[in-house]
């Protein structure tokens, strides 16, 4: 009897055994499987470095900051209407565009006809005036004459 | 290898020297991901152009050199000027590349690989003369509509590919043909893709022309992305718009092709002379066919000062669009006195002319030097601003250059 009893306890304890070996094995497994997707969970030190928070103003300040009287981020002059001309003149073409022409009223609203037909510009409703009103009055047509002087030249010794 | 291919596929040249580094996981980049150092990118490095040329507009590119820049015999890729209407195409694949004939006036439609073209028919080398139709536009009064273009608009490569005239004999067209339009892989500004940025095209008879051709060269090199790669229509001496760039379909039509900017007001003048400002009807307008005489000072660059007694030697080129150049002139007295220059022959039709002197003046001060080109014809550059038309193009004004003698 008791040699039966002996018996039993070593095969439970062989049994508790395997049990923990195997729960370990497990465990290290999981814990392998895991280091493998992501090793930094098994690292003491931070990912990120030490910081202090900073106040960022909005990302929008930065972005259109006007300098000398110029938008800095599309180069348009600053005046009445200038983000609404940014928010639908500089969609499919840069400033450039607009900043090298010049234009009566008549002929920039010709301009907009003309991107509304063939362009895919959209209804620019109220915006329109808004629009137009900033053109001609910060990019209005200069007279050039029949030929100009030349001009911004840049002396420079010639050697030869 | 797989980032090689990439490199290759897409076509940007050597994606590390634009970025100024290594690529990282090149090989596991997206094939449709554009490089966020690629996104607001530097246009001088991207398209390899030279840090003197001069941007006018980055949406969509265009960039113009100056007159002094121009100064090479053959114009090297670096100071050629961009000229788009829409987005540069992404992701070209040269290997995979067709274009396709169809239209009104095919016996029957046929497509072509790049690599067919090039094995089945002849190739042929010209030096063409490019020039924007706008070029010159910054100076009409009233102003015109438009990138503002000053000098830089022209130049003139060598273009390497096969004649259009070998391909149309090969596809077969109908009788009744009169024009082809082509049509190209970039991208409307819209991004809608329904709409072409520019499909134009010339006349039956410019497109049988021995020089006019479907290249794939240019000055020895596949032709750069922003050029055209890989494969571009070019029609020397004609507005350059007619020369459209990565172009995968040609039509032949037995009409006049209506493609975009081939109708409206684009590309067209006035079929009679107006007054500076006057509205002219649509039925009214022309389109620009050959390129009017014209002329660049090229040496030296603007400004030039110079000791009394020393002769200034200058030099330039001269051309004309289909037509040759006879004769340039130059005057130091805003144009009381001309003399002639000495000129060159073309080295093929539909490539530019180079002149040269040697200038003596008479006693100190400010004097403007002007150019002068006259054609086969005998018609020269006008001193001033010639005929206005309402979208600002062909202006051919003599050229001037400003010299200080003391």
């Amino acid at each position: 009897m008791s040699k039966q009893d002996n018996f039993r306890k070593q095969v439970k304890s062989i049994y508790s055994i395997l049990v923990v070996s195997f729960i370990m094995v497990l465990l290290i497994g999981a814990l392998g499987v895991m280091y493998m997707i992501d090793p930094s969970v098994f690292s003491y030190k931070k990912d990120t470095p030490d910081s202090k928070v900073v106040n960022v103003s909005p990302e929008n300040d930065d972005r259109d900051k006007i300098e000398n009287g110029i938008h800095l981020r599309t180069g348009l002059k600053d005046g009445e209407g200038l983000m609404t001309v940014v928010n639908n003149c500089t969609n499919c073409h840069s400033a450039q565009l607009v900043i090298q022409n010049r234009m009566n009223q008549e002929r920039w609203v010709e301009t907009i006809r003309w991107m509304q037909k063939t362009q895919n510009l959209w209804d620019l409703g109220p915006n329109e005036k808004v629009i137009v009103n900033y053109l001609v009055t910060n990019y209005p047509p200069k007279s050039k004459g029949r030929r100009e002087a030349l001009t911004n030249i840049e002396w420079y010794p010639l050697n030869e | 290898m797989r980032r090689r291919n990439f490199v290759k596929k897409t076509s940007l040249g050597s994606l590390a020297g634009i970025l100024g580094l290594d690529i990282v996981f090149g090989a596991k980049i997206p094939e449709n991901y554009t490089l966020l150092g690629l996104q607001d990118p530097d246009p001088f490095t991207m398209f390899h152009k030279d840090k003197e040329m001069v941007v006018l507009n980055s949406k969509p590119w265009n960039m113009e050199a100056v007159a002094h820049v121009l100064d090479d015999r053959i114009t090297p890729n670096k100071y050629m000027f961009i000229r788009n209407n829409g987005l540069v195409p992404e992701n070209i694949d040269a290997k995979t590349w067709s274009i396709t004939f169809d239209g009104e006036s095919v016996k029957e439609s046929k497509t072509f690989t790049l690599e067919e073209l090039k094995s089945k028919f002849p190739h042929h080398t010209y030096q063409l003369t490019l020039e924007c139709g706008g070029n010159g536009r910054s100076e009409f009064d009233p102003p015109a509509k438009g990138n503002q273009w000053t000098i830089g608009a022209v130049g003139c490569a060598n273009w390497t590919g096969v004649r259009l005239k070998d391909v149309l004999k090969d596809v077969g067209i109908k009788d009744d043909a009169v024009y082809i339009g082509y049509h190209a892989a970039d991208l409307h500004l819209s991004r809608d893709p329904n709409k072409e940025p520019i499909s134009r095209g010339v006349p039956i008879s410019k497109a049988l022309q021995d020089e006019t051709l479907l290249a794939f060269k240019m000055n020895g090199e596949d032709i750069p992305m922003v050029h055209g790669h890989p494969l571009r229509l070019v029609c020397g001496g004609w507005p350059a718009s007619t020369s459209g760039k990565w172009i995968n379909r040609i039509s032949v039509r037995n009409i006049v092709h209506d493609g975009e900017k081939m109708t409206g007001s684009s590309y067209k003048v006035p079929c009679n002379p107006v007054a500076p400002g006057e509205k002219v009807k649509e039925e009214d307008m022309c389109i620009i066919e050959s390129m009017p005489v014209k002329s660049l000072i090229t040496y030296p660059k603007s400004g030039a000062m110079i000791p009394k007694g020393k002769s200034l030697n200058i030099r330039g080129h001269a051309w004309a669009g289909e037509l040759e150049i006879s004769k340039v002139s130059y005057s130091i007295d805003f144009g009381a006195t001309w003399s002639e220059c000495a000129l060159e022959k073309p080295v093929n039709r539909l490539a530019w002319q180079h002149f040269k002197t040697s200038i003596n003046f008479p006693k100190s001060g400010y004097y403007e030097v002007w150019a002068r080109a006259t054609d086969a014809n005998g018609v020269s550059q006008p001193m001033l601003l010639p005929g206005w038309n309402p979208k600002g193009y062909l202006n051919n004004a003599c050229h001037r250059i400003a010299i200080k003698v003391s």
